[in-house]
């Protein structure tokens, strides 16, 4: 298809109808976009004399605040504990449900189909409004940080998970279907070992998104590091802002880094 | 063979102590889960709440109804794309290894990419704020800041990727620069393009839904709001609301993927 089209580029040959449709489409979407910034205020006029205070802003955050770092120690070592535990209890619930979800393990349409579709419900939302939710629950604290991220890790653990289980080798199960085992055991023996590498990959996937969601969920007052960023930005002292990107960045880079080490060693 | 094993050995055990040192680090930090009284409560309140949504809420022609604020958060999802997109172009093209030859732009542009991966979206509004003031307006610069960082790797990591030889071709040919990136790479790139910033626009209509929290406009606004008086019938109409946004969007999005690639 790409070297028809090229010839027609090339070749200069009449347009063939789809062109209406190209031109159709182009000018839905401009109008979209017209209507979009209509609709949220755009302006030029705007973003031209607010070029400034970004700039102003840019350089009131050079250089960081060093000494602020000794203080941030603690809610960066929260936040990646938010992220450990809220994971954690993510891939435990997830590693049932995902067998439920999977239609080669459980054959029946009205158990996999209710699982996926509380799965989807769950990844439609955002871990911030999760934990806003959350905090409304329990107070403010690193508890509903832990069980939004818990639950926001959920949905996506599980949805990679039951892909995983579905594209397994059927051998070793209808061998073990063929001998008479029962389905704990055709699970623990047939589905598990085939799994466990690519759920271990998964889970750290998730551990690294849930390290950066964390890292902003304290905006909402769920624990962690967030909430310094809002009071930092607040009372103008945009140096301590600095200092808390950078070493939120230092944070993420190396468990990204680790993280992407261990699960090429799995693969 | 032998000491391998053991090597082997070795290192699993080290590897167990350190997975269980950072479980226990993690859960030992931990304060006590204390439900309070009014837990429970607002739990059933909830559950009630999202059972019976507030429906007179969807549309109300006096203004800040569900329906205009769904409105609002496309709004702010679909301008943000438009901008990322147009954004990325330059970045992306500076960071293919096999378009730009001089080792430190590309490796310039590359970092500069994933200097604005690390942030998280919301940081960025924040930052917005304070220049352009709270608004829908912020938001969109957020996330048309924001979704550079993504789709200028894909799209550059995409364009490495390119098959050479009809650029070859079009060079032989003595084709100008201008036009072997016309003709060559161009129509290669196009369906991935369209397809990485659909999977972006998808990713940031999430997003949208909570710039509001912090102040930057869309459905966030109303749904922190109601939060904070406890107007469960309220946050269930807004919740379910952006369930169906979300879900909409996905299966419309995705749909076009599927015939793009």
């Amino acid at each position: 298809m790409k070297t028809a089209e090229l010839k027609n580029q090339t070749t200069g040959m009449p347009a063939p109808p789809k062109k209406t449709k190209q031109q159709f489409t182009v000018l839905l979407v401009l109008l979209l976009v017209l209507a979009s910034g209509w609709q949220t205020g755009f302006s030029f006029e705007e973003l031209m004399s607010g070029l400034p205070n970004m700039w102003d802003l840019i350089v009131q955050l050079i250089p960081p605040n060093w000494s602020y770092f000794s203080q941030i120690t603690v809610p960066i070592l929260e936040t990646i504990r938010m992220a450990v535990v809220g994971t954690t209890i993510g891939g435990l619930l997830a590693a049932p449900l995902s067998m439920l979800a999977a239609r080669n393990v459980i054959h029946t349409s009205w158990v996999t189909i209710p699982c996926r579709f509380i799965l989807n419900l769950i990844r439609t939302l955002p871990e911030l409004l999760l934990a806003a939710i959350f905090v409304a629950i329990f107070g403010i604290g690193p508890i509903p940080g832990i069980f939004a991220l818990a639950l926001f890790s959920l949905g996506i653990i599980s949805k990679l998970f039951y892909e995983s289980i579905e594209s397994i080798d059927p051998g070793p199960m209808e061998a073990m279907t063929a001998v008479g085992a029962n389905k704990i055991k055709w699970i623990v023996f047939g589905v598990l070992p085939q799994v466990t590498s690519s759920f271990v990959s998964f889970f750290l996937y998730a551990f690294e998104i849930n390290v950066r969601a964390a890292a902003v969920l304290g905006l909402v007052g769920a624990g962690g590091i967030g909430l310094y960023y809002e009071q930092t930005l607040g009372f103008f002292e945009y140096d301590k802002t600095a200092s808390l990107i950078v070493y939120t960045l230092a944070v993420v880079l190396i468990i990204d880094y680790v993280s992407t080490v261990a699960r090429e060693k799995l693969t | 063979m032998k000491r391998d094993k053991s090597f082997l050995t070795i290192r699993r055990v080290l590897l167990v102590i350190a997975v269980l040192a950072v479980y226990t680090w993690a859960f030992s930090g931990l304060p006590i889960l204390q439900f309070k009284e009014t837990s429970m409560e607002v739990i059933s309140s909830i559950f009630s709440g999202l059972l019976q949504p507030d429906w007179t809420y969807v549309y109300d022609p006096k203004g800040e109804d569900l329906l205009r604020g769904l409105l609002d958060t496309l709004a702010i999802a679909l301008l943000g794309t438009f901008i990322a997109a147009f954004l990325c172009i330059p970045f992306s093209f500076m960071a293919a290894r096999n378009i730009v030859k001089n080792k430190a732009v590309v490796g310039t542009n590359k970092f500069i990419l994933s200097f604005i991966r690390v942030f998280p979206d919301i940081v960025l509004a924040l930052l917005f704020i304070k220049a352009v003031g709270p608004g829908a307006f912020s938001g969109v610069l957020a996330l048309g800041i924001g979704a550079v960082g993504m789709l200028g790797k894909l799209i550059s990591e995409d364009i490495e990727r390119i098959d050479f030889s009809a650029r070859e071709a079009l060079v032989a040919t003595g084709a100008n620069p201008v036009k072997t990136l016309m003709f060559a790479v161009i129509p290669q790139v196009m369906p991935n393009f369209f397809s990485f910033v659909l999977y972006r626009f998808e990713i940031n209509v999430r997003a949208a839904t909570i710039l509001g929290i912090i102040g930057a406009g869309g459905i966030g606004t109303p749904l922190i709001f109601a939060l904070s008086v406890r107007d469960w019938e309220r946050v269930g109409i807004i919740l379910l609301g952006i369930i169906v946004m979300v879900t909409v969007i996905d299966v419309i999005s995705g749909k076009i993927r599927a015939r793009l690639t």
